[in-house]
């Protein structure tokens, strides 16, 4: 009886670190899209570094913020009936920006060579997957406070993945056909694929997403 | 201070009591114990202080009702029709035939009307039988109404996921309240209904407040259901939470709701007053089976969420019980009441 008196500070708490575990995700998604531009402009600058830094900062703390949250539902049996899937959105929310910070370190590492032709398909790409991110960050949002709006914000998921899809199988198609090496038309596929699992895994989250906010419907 | 062989004719109902208490806990707070809503201790504590509640201030009217179905005028006959209604609890429950401590007190009466050659009031057995019924249909009515209310607002409000956790544990504990209060205010006149005519107690004075012999019982009562919600409802509790676990946490909240709903309109002499006032159909203070108004509110969630398969089986246990239980209770009462009589040289009548 006594416990529910700090119940809700409990609850609000839980409430605040799930929504900043998602504002890191939004975070992330800008900083990645500002660094892929900023490299497509002028390489591996200090200012790429530094945004790279920031995903990994922001990716260091979406994992406290999980742990957190973890902790917190289980420690006092917060929500028994639906803790399982908001973990399970949660570490798989928390592996998109784990893939953010991947792909900005391979750009660091690797430091393809983008010709001026590909820039413009790889700033599509990176806009694409962005937008499907962010989608995303919504749906989850929506899955706490209104499920009956994660249907449609998973629907522009799925439609700007699908998106994606077709703008990185255009641009691959623009990289063999061009007159580069061999090499570089392997290289700068790799970096396609990097990008567009993204969004493939954003798409993945969402399907999980329509699973858990039917299942808060009925 | 009591005398012992009263108390010895009493046990028989504080035993049904503290099997009540150690069951029927389980229907107000199974589902918020068993998911871990609430803990087993705050349940115990706010079940047994509210059971006891409801059986001082609101057991009065049940009680009535079955002093008018057979007003047991020796003490041992009450020890008899109270101890043969709690042998076929234990018998039935034990055949693991669902069963209402209601339902065999009724019988149990029935049989000792048969055995002193009294008439059974067969309006009050009517009004008694309809509500038998009537219980899990107007749990099951009262269920979907209040599955529709939350859903509409559910809707409206958007209420955050996390945030309608603490509200439903809130009302868990609001909704377990009242269900303790309405299981002791409806289901105290099993336990001690019929020892009412007798008046086995001496008038108790406490410095200027006189507690009369029933207002006594009402409290004894109340305190052997919350002996039996302290000591034994724990793993009944744990039980009844995972049978209704397939629920979720909303609809097994509407279901104590829908319960303890139900409970109390059978039992509340106030709702009866305000009826009366305004002229309507009164709704008769039956003591009702507290299981068989959750297994009708779950009926009720069950048909609104479109679920087709009607577990007939436990509806086919449950019309079962409705006759047998008050059967076996009359023939063990008539059989007792025998001995008791003709062996023990008693007076039952």
């Amino acid at each position: 009886m006594f416990e529910n008196f700090s119940l809700f500070k409990r609850t609000s708490e839980l409430e605040s670190k799930i929504d900043q575990f998602f504002d890191k995700l939004a975070e992330a998604s800008v900083i990645y899209r500002l660094a892929v531009r900023g490299y497509l402009r002028e390489g591996a600058s200090e200012e790429f570094k530094e945004r790279l830094d920031t995903v990994g900062e922001l990716e260091t703390q979406a994992d406290n913020l999980r742990r957190d949250i973890e902790q917190k539902l289980y420690k006092n049996i917060l929500i028994p009936d639906s803790r399982g899937d908001v973990l399970g959105l949660i570490e798989t929310a928390d592996d998109v920006l784990t893939m953010f910070q991947s792909s900005l370190w391979a750009f660091y590492i690797e430091k393809p060579v983008i010709h001026d032709q590909f820039t413009s398909g790889y700033k599509r790409l990176t806009n694409m997957v962005i937008k499907a991110v962010d989608e995303l960050a919504l749906s989850c949002r929506a899955f706490f406070r209104n499920p009956h709006a994660v249907p449609s914000h998973n629907a522009k998921v799925t439609l700007y993945e699908k998106e994606a899809d077709k703008v990185s199988s255009d641009l691959k198609v623009q990289i063999f056909e061009s007159k580069i090496k061999l090499v570089e038309k392997l290289h700068l596929r790799d970096f396609v694929n990097g990008i567009d699992g993204i969004a493939d895994h954003a798409e993945d989250v969402a399907d999980r997403l329509s699973i858990y906010a039917i299942k808060r419907l009925t | 201070m009591i005398d012992p062989i009263i108390l010895l004719f009493l046990s028989s109902g504080l035993f049904l009591g503290w099997a009540l208490g150690a069951n029927d806990a389980a229907n107000v707070f199974g589902t918020a114990v068993g998911t871990k809503m609430v803990s087993w201790r705050n349940a115990a504590i706010i079940c047994s202080i509210f059971v006891v509640l409801g059986a001082v201030i609101s057991g009065a009217g049940t009680s009535q009702t079955l002093g008018k179905l057979g007003a047991i005028t020796a003490l041992p006959g009450a020890f008899m029709t109270a101890l043969s209604a709690g042998f076929s609890v234990f018998v039935m429950t034990k055949s693991g035939l669902p069963v209402s401590t209601s339902q065999a007190i009724v019988g149990a009466i029935i049989g000792w009307n048969v055995f002193s050659n009294q008439a059974t009031d067969t309006s009050t057995l009517t009004k008694i039988l309809s509500t038998w019924i009537i219980c899990p249909l107007l749990a099951a009515v009262i269920a979907i109404v209040l599955l529709k209310l939350s859903k509409y607002f559910g809707r409206r409000l958007k209420i955050s996921l996390i945030r309608s956790d603490a509200y439903k544990r809130i009302a868990l504990i609001f909704a377990g309240a009242l269900g303790a209060y309405s299981l002791g205010a409806n289901n105290i006149a099993n336990v001690i209904g019929v020892f009412i005519p007798v008046q086995p107690l001496a008038e108790l004075t406490i410095g200027s407040i006189i507690f009369s012999s029933t207002q006594q019982l009402f409290l004894l009562g109340g305190l052997a259901i919350a002996l039996g919600v302290c000591t034994y409802s724990k793993k009944v509790m744990m039980t009844v939470g995972s049978d209704l676990g397939q629920l979720s946490s909303t609809s097994a909240l509407i279901a104590v709701i829908s319960h303890s709903i139900v409970l109390f309109l059978f039992a509340s002499q106030g709702l009866e007053a305000l009826l009366l006032k305004y002229g309507l159909p009164t709704i008769p203070l039956v003591p009702v089976s507290s299981s068989q108004a959750v297994v009708g509110a779950i009926f009720g969630i069950s048909i609104l969420q479109g679920i087709t398969a009607v577990k007939w089986h436990v509806l086919g246990k449950i019309i079962a019980g409705w006759i047998v239980t008050p059967v076996v209770a009359a023939l063990v009462c008539f059989i007792g009441l025998f001995f008791l009589q003709n062996v023990f040289g008693l007076i039952v009548v």
